[in-house]
């Protein structure tokens, strides 16, 4: 009974495997792989396939999964491109050689020079500005100047950080090792460690309550998490202030996209690349998540746009990526857990 | 029948596979990092893990023991509906506890701040529940049915009979329950408990909502934030050995005791609690069931109704629930027919080799989610690489990746996962099948597929049932597994809950979170109806 039992389940598994794995021949279509979730890409995958037909399909996972995976499927990937919510593992996505070089014009015409490879193995697509958010209670907005500023005692008990093994906070301090060197940088995140109220949190939305709460004086978040959690209470006694404005600028990330160096089909995902950094798609960017569009023409969201506008650090995001890992085990000797 | 014999081994080689992948990371150097993390946090880590381990272990042991005693031996109000009830925090991500946990009690949550401002004081004496304290409560909340299950199992076949001789020979209650009760349901306790300690070492989910630093997290930031998968594998090598090394001590302890079932007679009388007696027990079991379930059910659907208006879809959460409950009950019926083979091939043809096998086979269980996600991914795909090769070769044709992108390869990964979940109920009922009734059932000329059907599976029924129970649920909660091997559009609910919590979107993972647990209720309730009667 048992050994039939198994048989037939073998049967019933093979069947419905060979039902899936039919394929339509003809349809165009991109594969993604995207560590941004569903609900801020889809939207822009809708508007691609309305317009050229291409149908996109898409599984999310977290870009760690996602690289070790397109590294296991090596040149059976079904994948054609890889999305990212920062620009660190597009860094090590293309250091793995998963990604291949794209020449085309219009997205050097797109996308401003530090906010993709130089390499052209990937592309920034939106904007994520890591900025001070405050509790305008507690905080005059004179007060604050600078991140490295946020190192010193006098903001003793008043700092909230989200925890240093969230890659937006490694990239932060990656760029602040390419600015200042490593001793440099390592005496600031000591300081910051200093500086906190509390142990750090596990999430920017965590970080922003604790100071509307009280708990903190200033913290710093993406500014999409602001924007998220104003929309839902416009009364939080919160604001943005955009820091190192006198010095190197406001710390931006990216998230971006690359084509995958077995992509099959490969003119398909170009064209996806190329749209996603077109007028029509970089609106969307700003609309979906309240980020800032890649693209200089395009205006940030009207909501996001109140939050005035802020120099970025003009550094190449590159750096992000050489850098990680030391700012990592500098972030891990400096005891920022 | 000579196949069965082989059963254990190539259960064991479909576990070696991917901790084959993980182990060969030794031979690729990672001193740097290992060096970094001997230097800077790994000491403070293996105190955090230790203590974690040590309290899960402490508090789902207590929990889960005294909620099967209570629940199988004595008669109080409400004992009917909380003895299915109590298994409801096993539908409980125990993410979503923690995160449930934290958004009430934590500084922002709403008792704080209502206490704050009835109290008009900071509040500074209010526990910190984002402690070591914090995370191994939220734990023990959500893992303690483990070992309620297996235990309530022993405790209701032979517990009050055991007592009753014990108290015959003169011990009383107390004495009778520690020195009789509990050690016969010994190998039901430690299957619990190692299910516990598995999953508690293997979590990342709940640490990472506390952000406490344990040894799964050091794998996961040498992995994805330094990209150095050889550290992170070597990591998670030396958890397998730890966990191992459990196992194998665990083993060595019970293969010195033999257990066989009392005579099966007609229930026990139970011993009904009267006045204070009843209200206490009745009180106690509900303030488990209210924090470990109630409470977090509440504040999701509190969220929940918030969210609903613009999240829900019906269509999309439909497909969501499908997905989930199929997935489930395939790799349900897969685990418990795979070890059920396994269990009987190692009772049939005992040795030494076998008995390794067996346990080689149930250690997927331990490890972190994601590492084994990508040590089962790498082999398979390795194989349907070769395969398609072969084929294309044969076929003057090319065919594409053949199991890769089917539900083939989520089942091959959660049966390497979860074999540990179904092996410790269903060997537990095995040995209950003493070679004497074997013998009685030969001496009646009752042989083979005859004795199975007519003999061992009636005795089975109740493990078959647990392990089907725990694994449905357990496939339902799954993350990375899910996540890395889904086929394109087989979203699950487990996967919307990720893509909220992974935006820090508490409040919109609560709808998928509350569906994901009424659906979890399903096995539970079929489980009740075939076991309570």
């Amino acid at each position: 009974m048992l050994k039939s039992n198994l048989s037939r389940f073998s049967i019933a598994v093979f069947v419905l495997l060979s039902l899936l794995t039919v394929k339509p021949l003809h349809a165009e279509e991109v594969v993604v792989y995207s560590a941004r979730i569903e609900q801020l890409i889809k939207p822009m995958f809708d508007a691609f396939t309305k317009e050229t037909g291409i149908k996109v399909k898409y599984v999310t996972d977290n870009e760690g999964a996602l690289l070790a995976r397109l590294e296991a499927e090596g040149k059976n990937t079904p994948a054609d491109m890889l999305i990212t919510a920062d620009a660190g593992n597009l860094w090590a996505a293309a250091q793995a050689g998963l990604l291949q070089p794209v020449k085309s014009a219009t997205l050097e015409n797109n996308i401003p020079a530090h906010l993709r490879d130089p390499d052209n193995a990937w592309f920034g697509l939106s904007i994520r500005a890591r900025t001070m958010i405050y509790n305008t209670k507690k905080v005059k907005p004179e007060e604050l100047s600078t991140y490295e500023d946020l190192a010193d005692p006098k903001w003793n008990k008043r700092l909230c950080l989200r925890t240093s093994k969230k890659v937006y906070n490694q990239s932060l301090v990656a760029m602040m090792i390419a600015e200042h060197g490593e001793a440099e940088t390592e005496k600031i995140v000591k300081g910051w460690v200093a500086n906190l109220a509390v142990d750090p949190l596990s999430d920017d939305t965590r970080a922003l309550e604790f100071v509307a709460a009280g708990k903190c004086d200033v913290t710093l978040v993406n500014t999409y998490y602001f924007g998220r959690l104003m929309k839902k209470d416009p009364n939080l006694p919160l604001a943005v202030f955009w820091p190192n404005q006198k010095t190197n600028g406001v710390h931006v990330n990216v998230s971006g996209a690359g084509v995958t160096r077995h992509a099959r089909h490969e003119q398909a995902a170009v064209k996806l690349l190329e749209f996603l950094s077109s007028d029509k798609a970089q609106n969307l960017f700003a609309d979906v998540n309240m980020e800032y569009p890649v693209n200089p023409k395009i205006s940030a969201d009207p909501f996001v746009a109140t939050w005035g506008n802020f120099k970025q650090n003009p550094i190449n995001l590159v750096k992000a990526g050489e850098l990680q890992t030391t700012a990592v085990k500098l972030m891990d000797r400096a005891g920022y857990q | 029948m000579t196949i069965w014999r082989s059963v254990p081994f190539i259960a064991a080689a479909l576990v070696l596979a991917p901790v084959g992948v993980i182990v060969s990371s030794f031979f690729v150097p990672a001193s740097d990092v290992w060096q970094h993390l001997i230097e800077t946090s790994l000491p403070q880590l293996l105190i955090n893990t230790f203590w974690l381990a040590l309290g899960v272990i402490t508090g789902t042991a207590l929990l889960g023991i005294s909620l099967a005693w209570i629940t199988a031996v004595y008669e109080f109000s409400g004992r009917r509906f909380f003895s299915w009830a109590l298994l409801l925090p096993m539908a409980m991500p125990a993410y979503v506890t923690a995160f449930v946990a934290l958004g009430l009690f934590d500084f922002t949550g709403p008792v704080q701040t209502a206490l704050r401002a009835w109290l008009d004081s900071d509040l500074s004496w209010f526990p910190d529940i984002r402690g070591r304290m914090g995370v191994i409560a939220v734990m023990t909340l959500a893992f303690y049915p483990y070992v309620y299950l297996l235990a309530r199992n022993a405790f209701l076949s032979q517990g009050k009979r055991s007592l009753e001789v014990a108290q015959s020979l003169g011990l009383n209650r107390k004495q009778g329950f520690f020195k009789v009760v509990l050690p016969m349901a010994r190998p039901w306790i430690a299957g619990g408990l190692m299910l516990v300690l598995m999953e508690t070492l293997a979590d990342f989910g709940t640490v990472a909502v506390f952000n406490y630093n344990t040894f799964t997290t050091a794998i996961y930031k040498a992995w994805f934030s330094m990209f150095s998968l050889p550290a992170a594998s070597q990591l998670a090598s030396l958890l397998i050995l730890i966990v191992f090394a459990v196992i194998v001590v665990e083993q060595q302890f019970r293969l010195r005791m033999r257990y066989a079932e009392n005579k099966r007679t007609e229930r026990a009388q139970r011993i009904r609690l009267m006045g204070w007696q009843n209200w206490l027990v009745t009180g106690f079991v509900l303030s488990v069931l209210f924090l470990a379930f109630l409470l977090p059910v509440l504040q999701l659907c509190r969220w929940g109704a918030q969210s609903f208006a613009q999240d829900f879809d019906f269509d999309r959460y439909l497909e969501f629930l499908w997905h989930s409950l199929t997935l489930s009950g395939l790799a349900a019926l897969l685990i418990c027919v795979v070890v059920i083979a396994m269990v009987y091939a190692a009772r049939r043809y005992p040795s030494p080799a076998t008995r390794f096998a067996v346990r080689i086979a149930t250690i997927g269980y331990a490890l972190p989610g994601t590492v084994l996600a990508i040590g089962v991914y790498v082999p398979l795909v390795w194989l349907d690489g070769r395969l398609s090769e072969w084929l294309a070769g044969w076929l003057q044709a090319e065919t594409g990746p053949l199991i890769q992108g089917t539900l083939m390869i989520m089942l091959i990964a959660y049966l390497i996962r979860f074999m540990a979940v179904s092996h410790y109920p269903i060997d537990g009922a095995m040995q209950r099948i003493t070679p004497s009734i074997d013998e009685a059932a030969m001496s009646l000329g009752v042989h083979g597929w005859t004795m199975i059907r007519r003999v061992h599976i009636p005795i089975l029924k109740p493990g078959i049932f647990t392990a089907a129970t725990l694994v449905f649920v357990d496939v339902m909660k799954e993350m990375p597994i899910t996540l890395m091997t889904r086929p394109f559009g087989w979203d699950t609910l487990a996967v919307r809950i990720y893509e909220m919590t992974s935006e820090g979107q508490w409040e919109q993972a609560a709808l998928p979170a509350v569906t994901l647990v009424l659906a979890g209720l399903i096995p539970i309730f079929l489980f009740m109806r075939q076991t309570e009667k």
